[in-house]
């Protein structure tokens, strides 16, 4: 049984299983989506209209023992950037589908009749479009309890909250994690397109599946183990990560003169410590939570955790340094519990938790709240959740807001916020977020681990020399990873022990007995990177959007008081490759 | 650190700042008076954090390499491997 391409049409509410085409078949994960929608989605089309379209694509490697692969790519033109858009989550769901055999899942269309809201159900038999009343305007948690309840406890759940039904632009989607919990696609509003296609939720039940083929195993089993070994052994994955989780950085970027504060007016702030991954830690402890936790089966670097309140009751998982930079020192906050209170919120209403956080920042410059006010960020994202006015202006996303309130101090790249790290102070990661094919986003080509984490070697963070090539080279890197269904930390070891490379190689050669090298890797990151470009071209986008905000130029970042001084020409050699 | 009689000035202020695996039987932040002319690398070795698992040295928010000298009122922060993102 080969692998199938599965298309949904929302217009007629039917469903066609597909072979998938040549041109297709050695792509998955990011790359996948991105040829999907490049190939099928008009550049121009307004992209919460029903010709854009909604693809699921797992890595190449899901669903098999690697460890580590079980991301899923989602991918569409984003209503928040107007660019192409691919976001990768954890979870269940891409192993559930790579066990079914499924590629790629395409929704296309859009009902006539938009009164309505559908669930999709995908087990071994087939396909099934069935209208939803109950869970309609329901919040994720309560969806996905109501779905593993009714279905089973393994099903693989994708799901949008009221944010994504409102179809507002900072939207997620998200996916049940092996707890019962959420992950998200988080990034470019891809809730508010699987909104527009009035789909509420998507199971993905594997029961009785075919499983995933792998055609050497023996010589796949030898790979994995390399690069279990790889993984383990880097400081970052193997002990880093798991200790602290992610949020190890706020004590890092601030140290660094990194860690944006008060909405981007300076590069350090007072109470760091008090929302730092060494005063998580010990909170967890304390608590009895977990300080380490995967968000699929088979991942063994486990920077997700879980994060209890006082009482030891369960209150928020997956809780990023993203989040807790963004409503923490952004917002001037540094009460822990009320950040894993606002993290929560947004998963359960179904909104990123980046774009939200810069949405906060946004909203305090603009005087709707004070800096610094805790419970008026849970207050405004329950609006948000509501869908009040206010809620409705905000959800849509930092970019909104600031036009809203006519504000210039409004951290945004192609309309997407801008995420943990100041562009000033760590110019690199400036680099990737004015040219990254999907605006402002860390993940695309990160940076700072040579800028400030001294991984893959060093480049001089407050210096513009060598970043342009930094950020292609990681971006390039990125996308390939992307396409594997790796989790992107596997860069980590990736960057200083060359095995890893080597060992990830042979994992895609032995599953689809092929014969990659590690070139072909490269080669396939940079066609990625080109297919997302033009699309974006074909939309309208030109080199004056590959810039950063005019505020960056002029307002020094203390302590370093360096401004962005990277002139475009310099930044549009990006694409020179 | 002020018997290393190699001194002939006055002794300098260091604030010195352990992050992560480094605080574990250590501190989290203190600032101590040592001799002129310490370098990075004789903090390193007084706190006996083994060189290789110091992943990066920043001083005054700055990046720093071992062997570089040490002023009155400098601020050193060390920590291990660490990544996140």
């Amino acid at each position: 049984m080969s692998e199938k391409i599965l298309r949904i049409n929302m217009t007629n509410l039917s469903c066609a299983v597909e072979a998938v085409p040549a041109e297709w078949q050695g792509l998955g994960g990011r790359g996948l989506t991105s040829a999907i929608v490049s190939k099928e989605v008009p550049p121009t089309c307004h992209p919460l209209g029903k010709h854009n379209k909604l693809v699921f694509a797992p890595g190449l490697l899901a669903g098999s023992p690697a460890a580590q692969s079980g991301r899923l790519s989602a991918g569409a033109k984003s209503p928040l950037t107007g660019t192409i858009k691919e976001s990768n989550a954890g979870g269940t769901a891409a192993q559930n589908l790579a066990k079914l055999r499924i590629k790629a899942l395409i929704i296309e269309g859009a009902p006539v009749d938009d009164s309505k809201f559908y669930g999709i159900r995908i087990n071994k038999d087939g396909t099934r479009i069935v209208e939803e009343k109950e869970l309609v305007g329901k919040r994720n948690y309560e969806v996905i309890k109501t779905l593993m309840a009714s279905i089973g406890q393994k099903v693989g759940v994708l799901t949008i909250g009221p944010v994504g039904e409102m179809r507002m632009v900072a939207a997620n989607i998200s996916v049940r994690d092996p707890d019962g919990n959420i992950r998200s696609h988080g990034r470019g509003g891809l809730g508010a397109v699987m909104g527009s296609k009035k789909v509420k939720y998507i199971t993905i039940d594997d029961s009785g599946g075919p499983g995933v083929e792998i055609v050497e195993p023996e010589r796949f089993k030898a790979a994995a183990r390399a690069f279990a070994k790889a993984i383990l052994e880097h400081p970052v994955s193997g002990e880093g990560l798991p200790t602290y989780g992610t949020n190890v950085l706020v004590n890092v970027l601030n140290e660094a003169g990194g860690l944006p504060t008060r909405n981007f007016r300076y590069g350090q702030f007072e109470g760091h410590d008090k929302i730092s991954g060494e005063t998580m830690r010990e909170t967890i402890i304390a608590r009895g939570g977990k300080p380490k936790h995967g968000c699929h089966a088979g991942c063994i670097i486990q920077c997700s955790q879980v994060y209890c309140d006082e009482e030891g009751e369960y209150v928020t998982s997956g809780f990023e340094y993203e989040t807790i930079w963004g409503i923490g020192a952004n917002c001037c906050i540094e009460d822990l519990d009320v950040i894993a209170r606002a993290d929560r919120i947004m998963d359960d209403i179904g909104i990123d938790s980046i774009e939200s956080a810069v949405i906060m920042g946004v909203a305090m410059e603009a005087g709707i709240i004070p800096f610094g006010d805790g419970p008026g960020v849970l207050r405004l994202l329950e609006e948000i959740g509501q869908g009040t006015p206010l809620g409705r202006v905000l959800g849509n996303g930092a970019a909104f807001v600031g036009k809203a309130y006519g504000l210039t101090r409004v951290p945004v790249v192609k309309g997407q916020g801008i995420p943990a790290y100041d562009p000033r102070s760590v110019k690199g990661i400036g680099v990737t977020y004015a040219t990254s094919t999907q605006g402002a986003d860390h993940t695309m080509g990160y940076a700072v681990a040579t800028n400030i984490l001294q991984v893959g070697g060093f480049v001089d963070p407050l210096k513009n020399k060598g970043q342009v090539e930094l950020s292609r080279n990681l971006q390039i890197a990125t996308a390939a990873i992307d396409t594997t269904g790796l989790c992107l930390f596997v860069a980590f070891p990736a960057l200083d022990i060359p095995e890893t490379l080597t060992a990830i190689v042979d994992m895609l050669n032995a599953k689809y007995w092929i014969k990659l090298t590690g070139n072909d890797v490269t080669a396939l990151g940079k066609s990625v990177l080109k297919t997302e470009h033009a699309f974006n071209l074909a939309a309208g986008f030109t080199k004056a959007d590959d810039r950063l905000p005019e505020f960056f130029d002029e307002e020094p970042c203390p302590p370093h008081n360096v401004t962005w001084t990277m002139k475009g020409e310099e930044i549009d050699e990006f694409w020179n490759f | 650190m002020t018997s290393s009689g190699i001194s002939d000035g006055a002794d300098i202020q260091i604030t010195v700042k352990l992050f992560a695996t480094f605080r574990v039987g250590r501190f989290a932040e203190t600032t101590r008076s040592y001799p002129p002319g310490t370098r990075i690398t004789d903090i390193i070795n007084e706190l006996r954090i083994p060189e290789k698992e110091i992943g990066m040295i920043m001083l005054n928010s700055r990046h720093a390499e071992p062997d570089q000298e040490l002023s009155n009122g400098d601020n050193l922060a060390l920590f291990p491997l660490v990544g996140g993102g």
